[in-house]
C-alpha cells in the first residue's frame, strides 16, 4: 500500500528525470568560451540559411554552431526577456525592423568597422549597432502582356488614378508591405500616407494574403500590377513556372527616390550580453564575404549589398535604385501603421 | 437513493475541512508554479507603470476588450448548443451506428484552430473552392466577427461535448423515474432533474471553450478578426512593447476573472454523489422512434462540417504536394518529439491537475478560487506572453534547465492545465467524501489514501484529462518556438516553416500527420466511454 503510494509519488519526479536527462545535454553549450560555440537567433527560414550554415561549419570545424529559427520580432522579444544571460551569440533578422528595436532598448554592441565598412551607410545601422547582409526592393509587378513600359506609373501615388481601379493587387497583412507603409509614413507624412490609403482602397486595390499570391493573380491575368517585393518574380522562374523570357510578369521600380522602391534589408546584430563575441564576428564577416554574398544573389534572389558582387542580369544594378531618405533602424515604428491600416479599413 | 441536494460547507480562510494539509500543499505549489506568467506580467508592469497606463487608456481599448469578450462568449454559446444535442443524441439515445458517432463527434479537436480557419478561408473565401465551385464572382465575407465565431466554434465544441456526455451517462435513472412516477412530464424532467445535474458540466466545458476563444491568436489572424490577442501578439512583433503588451495581457486576466466567478456560481454548492446504498444503475437508452433519421442527418451535417471536409482538403493537397520538397525524414522527427514533449505535458498534467481537482471539489471557496484563477490564467493569456514569461523567469531562476525539454513540458502544462483539472473535478465529485473519510479514519496516510482511494476512484477522469492536455499540447506552436532545445522540431514548427516558406498547401503533409499522431489522444477520450 504504501510502496504504491511511493511509486505514485516518485512518478513525476521520474518524468521530470526522464525529461533532465533527455534535454540537458542540449541546454548549456551556448555559455562556453569564445571561439568554441555560436548560438545563432534565427528570423530567417532555414530554408535559405540552412546551406550557408552549413558552408560555414566547414569553414570553422572548431565551432559549435547551433541555430534557432523563428519569428523575427518574436526572438527579438526574447533577447530582450533574456537580457544580461541570453544564450544567443548573434541575432540574424529577417528585416531592419527588429533590429532597430534592439538597438533602441540599448540590447545590441557596436560592430566592428571592418564589418560595417562592408554595406554603404544606408544599409546599416547610423550608430554601428547591426548591419544588413542582403536587401530587397519593393517594386510593381506587371503584366507585360497588357502592359508596355511606358503605360507604368512613375510613382507609387499615381496608382490612385482611374486607369488603375480594381487593377492593382497589394497585401495589407504582409510584414513588407507595413514596413513599406511605415517608411511611407516617416517620409511622406501621415496624412499623406493616410489619404493614399483611402484612395487606394476606393479605387477598387485588390487584397491578398501575399506577396506570391499577387504575382499568381497576376500570371492568371486577374490583375494586371502588384505591389510585391522583387524576388518573387525570379523564384516563379527559378522554381519552372516559366523560363525568364516567357513569364508574364515582369518589374517594374518607381522612379528614383519614391517612397514604393523602399530597399529594405535583413541583417545582424551582436547582443551586448552575447558571450560568444569571436565566433559571433566570425559569421557576421563570413556573411559579408564575396562567397556568401554571390550565394544570396543567386539562391535567394536577393540583393547583395557588398560593392562588386554580380547580381542577377535581369535586375537592375543596386546602385542605380535610390533609397528614400530615411533610417531603416526607424521601420520598427509599426504600430502607427498598424493602426492606419485598420482605421482606412485596408486591414 | 437521491442525490443529496444539501450545501457543502464553504471554506474561508484556513479552515478547509474535506481536504487533508498534502493535498493542500500539493495544490499550492502547483498554484504557485502556474502563477508565472501573472508574476512577469506585474513586474513588466511595474517596471515602466506610466507606459502600461497608457496602453490601456489608449482610445479602442474597452471596445477591443468586449469584441473578444463578445466572441468568447458567442463560440462558448453556439459550443453549447451543437455540443449538448450531439451529447444526448450519443450518450443516451439509440442512434443509428452510435460508436462511430462517438469518435467521429470528438475528432474535430485534432485539428488546430489554425488550419481549420485556413481550411475555412480556402474553401469559402476569396478565390476559394466554393466560388469556384459556383463560377461566381463574390461571396459574403467571412472575414472578421462571423468567421472567427464559426471556425472557433466547430474545433472547440467537443471539449463542452466530452464533459456533458461523460455526466449524461453518468445520470441515475432512479431520479428520472421517481421524477416520472410523480407524473412529471417528459419536458418538466428535462428541465427539473437532468438540467440541473449537467450545468456544472456545460459551465465548465463552455468556460474552456470561451477561454480558448479569448486567447487564441492563428484562427482570428487568419480570419482578420481583431482580438485582444492579436492586439498583444501587434504590441509585441510590430511594435515591440513588452510593457503595452504586459499591460493589455493583465487586462485579459481580469476578464478570466470574471468568467471563472460566474462559472464557478454555476458549479458551487450543490453535490453530485449518491448517498444511497449501491452503484447507480446503467442508463437505458432513449428511443429515437421517427427521429432517428433526421438525428443521423444532424449528426452527419456536423461530422462533415467539422471533421470530413477539412481532412479531405488536407489529403487533397497532400497528394498534389506529394512530389514537393517535404522532408519526410524530417516530418518523421518531429513527429517523434511532438509524441515525447505532448506525452510528457499529459502525465504531468494528470498528476499536477490532481491536488487543484480535490480541492476545488471538497472545499470550494475563496482558496479554491485563487488557486482556480493562477492554475487558469496560463491557458487564458496568449501563448506568446506564457512562452515569454517562462523566458524571463526561467533563464533568472534556473539557467540550468532554460531552453531543455523539462522546461518546455513545464510551460505546456502551465498553458494546458485546466484541460485536466476539469475533467479531474468531474470525477472527483462524483465521489462521496465519506469513502475518504473513512479510509483516512482508519489510520492511512494522506498520500496512502490518495494512492488506495483517490487515484484508483478518479482514474477515468485523470486519463480524460491527460488525454485533453495530449491533444491540446500536441497542436501548440509559440512555446515551442521560444522554449524548446535548439533543434528539437516539433510537427506545428515544421507546418510553420513550410506553410510560412511558400504557400500553406506545403504545409499539408506535416499536418496531416500531425492529425494521425493525435489518434492516441482521442482513442482515450473514447475508447474508454463505452
Amino acid at each position: 500500500m504504501n510502496s504504491k503510494a511511493t511509486r505514485l509519488a516518485l512518478l513525476p519526479l521520474a518524468i521530470i528525470a526522464i525529461g533532465a536527462a533527455s534535454g540537458c545535454g542540449e541546454a548549456d553549450g551556448g555559455g562556453s568560451g569564445d571561439g568554441k560555440s555560436l548560438t545563432i537567433y534565427s528570423g530567417r527560414d532555414e530554408e535559405y540559411v540552412g546551406p550557408l550554415i552549413e558552408t560555414f561549419k566547414k569553414e570553422n570545424p572548431g565551432t559549435t554552431v547551433e541555430v534557432r529559427y523563428g519569428d523575427s520580432a518574436e526572438l527579438a522579444a526574447t533577447i530582450r526577456e533574456e537580457g544580461g544571460q541570453t544564450p544567443a551569440g548573434i541575432f540574424f533578422s529577417q528585416d531592419a525592423g527588429a533590429l532597430g528595436a534592439l538597438q533602441e532598448a540599448k540590447l545590441l554592441r557596436e560592430l566592428p568597422s571592418s564589418i560595417l565598412d562592408r554595406v554603404p551607410s544606408a544599409f546599416r545601422s547610423a550608430q554601428g549597432d547591426w548591419v544588413g547582409t542582403s536587401g530587397r526592393v519593393r517594386v510593381l509587378g506587371y503584366d507585360s502582356r497588357s502592359l508596355a513600359p511606358s503605360e507604368l506609373p512613375k510613382s507609387v501615388f499615381d496608382l490612385t488614378e482611374p486607369r488603375w481601379k480594381g487593377k492593382v493587387g497589394w497585401a495589407p497583412a504582409n510584414a513588407s508591405f507595413q514596413s513599406f507603409v511605415t517608411a511611407m509614413r516617416l517620409s511622406e507624412g501621415e496624412a499623406k500616407t493616410k489619404q493614399w490609403l483611402e484612395q487606394m482602397k476606393a479605387n477598387g486595390t485588390r487584397s491578398y494574403e501575399k506577396n506570391g499570391i499577387i504575382r499568381d493573380a497576376i500570371a492568371d491575368g486577374e490583375i494586371e500590377v502588384g505591389l510585391i517585393n522583387h524576388y518573387y518574380i525570379l523564384e516563379a522562374i527559378k522554381e519552372g513556372e516559366a523560363d525568364g523570357d516567357t513569364y508574364p510578369v515582369k518589374l517594374h521600380f518607381f522612379t528614383d527616390g519614391d517612397v514604393g522602391t523602399l530597399i529594405n534589408v535583413a541583417g545582424l546584430g551582436i547582443p551586448e550580453a552575447s558571450k560568444q563575441q569571436t565566433a559571433a564576428e566570425q559569421f557576421a564577416s563570413f556573411l559579408l564575404a564575396d562567397p556568401q554574398q554571390q550565394y544570396f544573389a543567386e539562391e535567394t534572389g536577393e540583393y547583395p549589398l557588398v560593392k562588386g558582387i554580380a547580381q542577377d542580369p535581369s535586375l537592375p544594378p543596386l546602385s542605380s535604385i535610390k533609397q528614400p531618405q530615411l533610417d531603416l533602424s526607424d521601420l520598427s515604428d509599426l504600430q502607427g501603421t498598424q493602426e492606419l491600416l485598420q482605421e482606412t479599413g485596408v486591414l | 437513493m437521491a442525490t443529496h441536494a444539501n450545501r457543502l460547507p464553504v471554506a474561508g480562510g484556513f479552515a478547509l475541512r474535506g481536504v487533508s494539509p498534502l493535498t493542500l500543499l500539493t495544490a499550492g505549489l502547483v498554484a504557485a508554479v502556474c502563477a508565472v506568467p501573472i508574476v512577469y506580467l506585474f513586474i513588466v508592469i511595474l517596471g515602466e507603470p506610466a507606459a502600461a497606463w497608457q496602453a490601456i487608456w489608449r482610445q479602442g481599448t474597452l471596445r477591443l476588450l468586449l469584441r473578444s469578450l463578445a466572441l468568447a462568449v458567442a463560440v462558448g454559446f453556439t459550443a453549447t448548443l451543437l455540443a449538448v444535442p450531439l451529447a444526448w443524441l450519443t450518450g443516451r439515445s439509440d442512434l443509428p451506428w452510435r460508436r462511430g458517432w462517438t469518435v467521429l463527434s470528438v475528432l474535430p479537436l485534432v485539428i488546430p484552430s489554425y488550419i481549420g480557419a485556413y481550411l475555412f478561408v480556402s474553401a469559402f473565401g476569396p478565390r476559394g473552392e466554393l466560388q469556384k465551385l459556383l463560377g461566381v464572382e463574390q461571396l459574403p465575407s467571412i472575414y472578421g466577427f462571423s468567421g472567427a465565431w464559426i471556425v472557433l466554434t466547430l474545433f472547440t465544441f467537443p471539449l463542452v461535448l466530452l464533459p456533458v456526455r461523460a455526466a449524461m451517462r453518468r445520470l441515475d435513472p432512479a431520479l428520472e423515474d421517481a421524477a416520472h412516477g410523480m407524473g412529471r412530464s417528459q419536458f418538466e424532467v428535462a428541465r427539473t432533474v437532468i438540467l440541473p445535474q449537467l450545468t456544472p458540466a456545460i459551465g465548465a466545458g463552455a468556460l474552456l471553450v470561451s477561454l480558448y476563444a479569448l486567447s487564441d491568436f492563428g484562427a482570428v489572424s487568419i480570419l482578420r478578426f481583431e482580438s485582444f490577442t492579436q492586439v498583444i501578439y501587434q504590441s509585441y512583433r510590430s511594435s515591440f512593447d513588452r510593457t503595452g503588451a504586459a499591460a493589455l495581457a493583465g487586462l485579459l486576466v481580469l476578464v478570466l476573472l470574471l468568467l471563472l466567478t460566474v462559472e464557478s456560481r454555476v458549479r458551487r454548492r450543490r453535490s453530485y454523489h449518491r448517498v444511497g446504498p449501491g452503484s447507480a444503475r446503467i442508463t437505458a437508452d432513449v428511443p429515437l422512434g421517427r427521429w432517428r433519421w433526421p438525428a443521423v442527418g444532424f449528426c452527419a451535417a456536423v461530422a462533415l462540417i467539422s471533421f470530413v471536409l477539412p481532412v479531405g482538403m488536407l489529403i487533397f493537397w497532400s497528394v498534389q504536394s506529394v512530389a514537393g520538397e517535404v522532408d519526410l525524414g524530417q516530418v518523421a522527427t518531429a513527429a517523434g518529439n511532438s509524441l515525447l514533449l505532448a506525452g510528457l505535458a499529459a502525465a504531468a498534467a494528470a498528476f499536477a491537475a490532481l491536488p487543484v481537482a480535490w480541492l476545488g471539489a471538497r472545499a470550494p471557496g475563496r482558496l479554491s478560487r485563487v488557486v482556480d484563477l493562477l492554475t487558469t490564467s496560463g491557458y487564458a493569456l496568449p501563448g506568446i506572453v506564457v512562452a515569454l514569461a517562462m523566458v524571463f523567469v526561467g533563464i533568472r531562476l534556473v539557467p540550468v534547465l532554460y531552453q531543455s525539454l523539462p522546461m518546455t513540458v513545464l510551460a505546456m502544462v502551465i498553458v494546458c492545465l485546466p484541460l485536466a483539472i476539469t475533467a479531474t473535478r468531474s470525477a472527483v465529485v462524483q465521489i462521496p467524501p465519506r469513502l475518504e473519510e473513512a479510509a483516512r479514519g482508519s489510520g492511512r496516510s494522506p498520500l496512502a489514501v490518495m494512492a488506495t482511494v483517490g487515484i484508483p476512484l478518479t482514474r477515468g477522469g485523470m486519463l480524460a484529462g491527460a488525454a485533453l492536455v495530449f491533444v491540446a499540447a500536441i497542436k501548440e506552436l509559440p512555446v515551442v518556438v521560444l522554449l524548446s532545445p535548439i533543434g528539437f522540431d516539433t510537427l506545428p514548427l515544421v507546418i510553420w516553416q513550410q506553410s510560412s516558406r511558400s504557400f500553406f498547401e506545403s504545409g499539408a503533409i506535416p499536418a496531416l500527420v500531425l492529425l494521425v499522431v493525435t489518434a492516441p489522444g482521442i482513442w482515450l477520450l473514447v475508447g474508454r466511454q463505452r
